[in-house]
């Protein structure tokens, strides 16, 4: 087994699968209908994407788990992903703008990813990133209106942004499994990523008239090596209830 | 100021050569997140090649009133209904 592949594979799909969840508990709780809709939308999109990655994930760990014993089995410290994607949803401007930067950051990763020299995960990012575009835009046109908005939404979105931007670098901190990763050719290179990454942002935020936070700024660390804020362990009692409470059952 | 978004009715082309066809409304701040929305609203089963969004106040519409003196006049003029060709089975969405 190449266990630095099965752990890069674990952090994409359980970035995916986290925010999904965390999206999901908006469903019939959107400021509004279309808001509503837009969120479930992109929260099925990122089930969907998580089920390639956990699949594939399953598969080269080569012990026969599948894609729901990874999710649905699996406790805290061994879940990959990042900090970001577990920030609680709070009000919309935190919900928006943890979308945003994890939007930004997955799309330039899976436009990376489609050069991977690994095949599945270049299809896994063709698939994906048709998708991933559509939630990049929709997030930014978001954060222009709101940031551009009234002085309420603006400030609401500008404490948002600097309470969550602690926790956006973890994304291009690349350890020793991301480092293998780049070294086979498998994953892109942190600094282009991060480069890209903060070029958008940038635009995006200043068409919004807010305030980018330090790009040097102190960044939260620990989720991708399975060291997680409290708040994984109520996202997990949610999520897994049913299959710890009645192991196997189906539907 | 009224503090809801305004409503815009949405067209959709579902596929090339049709017309867009009226699928129904939704609210949006804006022309452009008027578009995202009727994406997450109307298509999410493949249904457009194109969307059409109009605001709803601009749309000038005929008044239910006025039907009689606006339609009445043609149904009696059964020559105007091109029903008497038999249309070949190929042509569809005539």
């Amino acid at each position: 087994m190449d266990a630095n592949k099965f752990e890069y594979l674990l952090r994409q799909g359980d970035n995916a699968l986290i925010l999904s969840q965390q999206l999901s508990q908006l469903c019939g709780k959107g400021p509004a209908l279309e808001e509503d809709m837009a969120l479930t939308n992109v929260a099925l999109d990122l089930l969907g994407q998580t089920r390639m990655w956990l699949t594939y994930a399953g598969e080269i760990e080569g012990h026969g788990r599948d894609e729901d014993r990874l999710a649905y089995l699996r406790d805290t410290r061994d879940f990959r992903n990042c900090l970001l994607v577990e920030q609680p949803n709070g009000d919309y401007a935190q919900t928006l703008t943890r979308q945003f930067l994890f939007d930004t950051w997955h799309y330039f990763l899976m436009r990376g990813l489609l050069a991977s020299r690994d095949r599945r995960i270049a299809e896994i990012a063709e698939k994906s990133i048709k998708e991933v575009t559509y939630h990049l835009r929709r997030s930014g046109d978001l954060v222009v209106r709101l940031g551009d908005g009234t002085d309420v939404s603006r400030r609401k979105m500008q404490d948002a942004l600097d309470e969550l931007w602690t926790y956006a670098g973890e994304m291009f901190l690349y350890d020793d499994v991301d480092l293998a990763m780049v070294a086979q050719g498998v994953a892109p290179a942190a600094e282009g990523l991060r480069d890209a990454f903060m070029i958008h942002v940038a635009e995006v935020l200043d068409e919004a008239t807010l305030t980018m936070p330090p790009v040097d700024a102190y960044v939260q660390r620990g989720g991708k090596q399975g060291r997680h804020t409290e708040r994984i362990g109520y996202i997990l009692a949610e999520m897994q209830f049913l299959q710890r409470a009645y192991p196997g059952v189906e539907w | 100021m009224s503090k809801e978004w305004p409503l815009w009715e949405v067209f959709i082309r579902s596929q090339h050569g049709l017309a867009h066809k009226h699928v129904g409304s939704l609210h949006a701040p804006d022309a452009e997140m008027a578009i995202n929305n009727a994406r997450d609203v109307y298509t999410r089963r493949n249904e457009g090649v194109s969307i059409w969004v109009v605001k709803a106040a601009d749309i000038v519409a005929s008044s239910p009133a006025d039907k009689d003196a606006l339609f009445e006049p043609s149904n009696s003029k059964v020559y105007r209904h091109p029903t008497f060709f038999p249309m070949p089975e190929e042509v569809k969405n005539l």
